[in-house]
């Protein structure tokens, strides 16, 4: 990881890591504000963003592109099962039966 | 007995040991975190229309955390990469400036929930009526209904939020569907209202037998504050633990830095690391507490 690069290199790269995610959050304000047609697209919108954002931070800052087997194998386990939390949640939500609100 | 691997790599795997530590236990931070987002998805699908509170949280200031948890991310970074160097001078410089922004970040966060602690919402008995937000004279903390009546008020002063000032939160919700804008819609009625109050005045004395409840924005206030403090807290429980151990690295720990200076310089990474996922959570927070 960066052992073998040289530090000046890699402050620049961090620091152009840095710009997009500034850049990300902007997007992110940004587009809480325009006015779509269902909420779905605007959730789908400020996750896709979000997600980006993370990727950048866990690749770039947290090293995980350039990382070792071992630890590919413990994180790659990790999102395997943080997958299927969330996944069998939102699978499991559709099942449920709509009540009508209560009124109170 | 020496614990071997502690600076330099192990062979076969390439890594020293609290690299491997560190990762382990980011990965049961992500099974933590992950419970926790994944609670927040059902309780969010699942409200009934009109039940989620939107709107109420303070962009601005969630955005400037936002960026100052960015850029304490990457201060860390130059940190360790001053260590690269052998710039001892730069790295107090950079782990001075990110434990700043730690500290920063939660004042701002502190501001943040204690206006919470004095915003309130009133409910109706009269069911038609919808319910209003806004301030209780001389801005008490963590009133409740139960409060009314050990303190015998029998007309609660009541300064509602401003409609103009709600009809920009309708505004920022971008999706003001007829059931999603409880929050937003409630002002225009109550200053019309039945108590001669007649606007902006904005103080409005609500008897006590028209009040079926009264909450401050805490978590007992709904399930929307009720995940927003606990994942909002847990964050920030992770920000005070982390700076805690970069300041432990920036004062009494940075004599390693003269004994064994490959070993000071992988704990300062993977304090970074911590920290890093620190941001990364808070990447997620962010958007879906504030903005959707």
């Amino acid at each position: 990881m960066g052992d073998h690069h040289n530090p000046l290199e890699e402050i620049k790269r961090f620091r152009n890591v840095f710009i997009a995610l500034i850049v990300g959050t902007i997007l992110t304000v940004g587009v809480a504000y325009i006015h779509f047609q269902s909420i779905a697209v605007t959730i789908g919108i400020g996750l896709a963003i979000a997600t980006v954002k993370a990727s950048l931070v866990a690749g770039y800052f947290m090293h995980l592109l350039s990382e070792k087997a071992l630890i590919y194998w413990v994180m790659g386990f990790t999102f395997f099962f943080f997958a299927s939390m969330m996944g069998l949640i939102i699978w499991g939500m559709q099942d449920i039966p709509h009540i009508e609100a209560a009124t109170w | 007995m020496d614990i071997p691997f502690t600076s330099k790599p192990r062979p076969d795997t390439g890594l020293y040991n609290a690299k491997v530590g560190i990762w382990l236990f980011l990965a049961s931070e992500v099974m933590l975190f992950g419970a926790l987002f994944s609670s927040y998805v059902m309780l969010r699908i699942g409200a009934d229309p009109g039940r989620w509170v939107e709107g109420v949280l303070d962009i601005p200031m969630g955005t400037v955390n936002t960026v100052v948890l960015i850029f304490s991310s990457l201060a860390v970074l130059q940190a360790w990469a001053s260590l690269k160097m052998q710039n001892i001078g730069r790295f107090k410089l950079w782990m001075g400036l990110t434990i700043l922004c730690a500290g920063g970040f939660m004042v701002i966060k502190s501001f943040e929930y204690t206006s919470k602690f004095k915003h309130y919402e009133v409910w109706f008995k009269d069911a038609s009526r919808p319910s209003v937000t806004g301030h209780i004279e001389g801005d008490p903390w963590f009133w409740s209904t139960e409060t009314l009546d050990e303190q015998g008020i029998e007309v609660l002063k009541f300064h509602p939020d401003s409609a103009h000032e709600e009809a920009d939160h309708q505004g920022e919700q971008g999706h003001a569907d007829s059931g999603e804008v409880l929050y937003a819609a409630s002002e225009e009625h109550v200053d019309d209202g039945s108590h001669g109050e007649e606007d902006h005045g904005h103080t409005l004395d609500i008897p006590r037998d028209e009040i079926l409840r009264l909450s401050a924005f805490v978590p007992a206030h709904s399930t929307y504050f009720a995940i927003y403090f606990t994942m909002t807290g847990l964050h920030a429980l992770h920000v005070v633990g982390g700076a805690l151990v970069l300041a432990y690295f920036l004062l009494p720990g940075i004599g390693m830095w003269k004994t064994d200076p490959t070993r000071f310089t992988n704990r300062v990474e993977v304090g970074g690391l911590f920290w890093h996922f620190v941001d990364l959570v808070w990447i997620f927070l962010f958007p879906i507490l504030y903005l959707l």
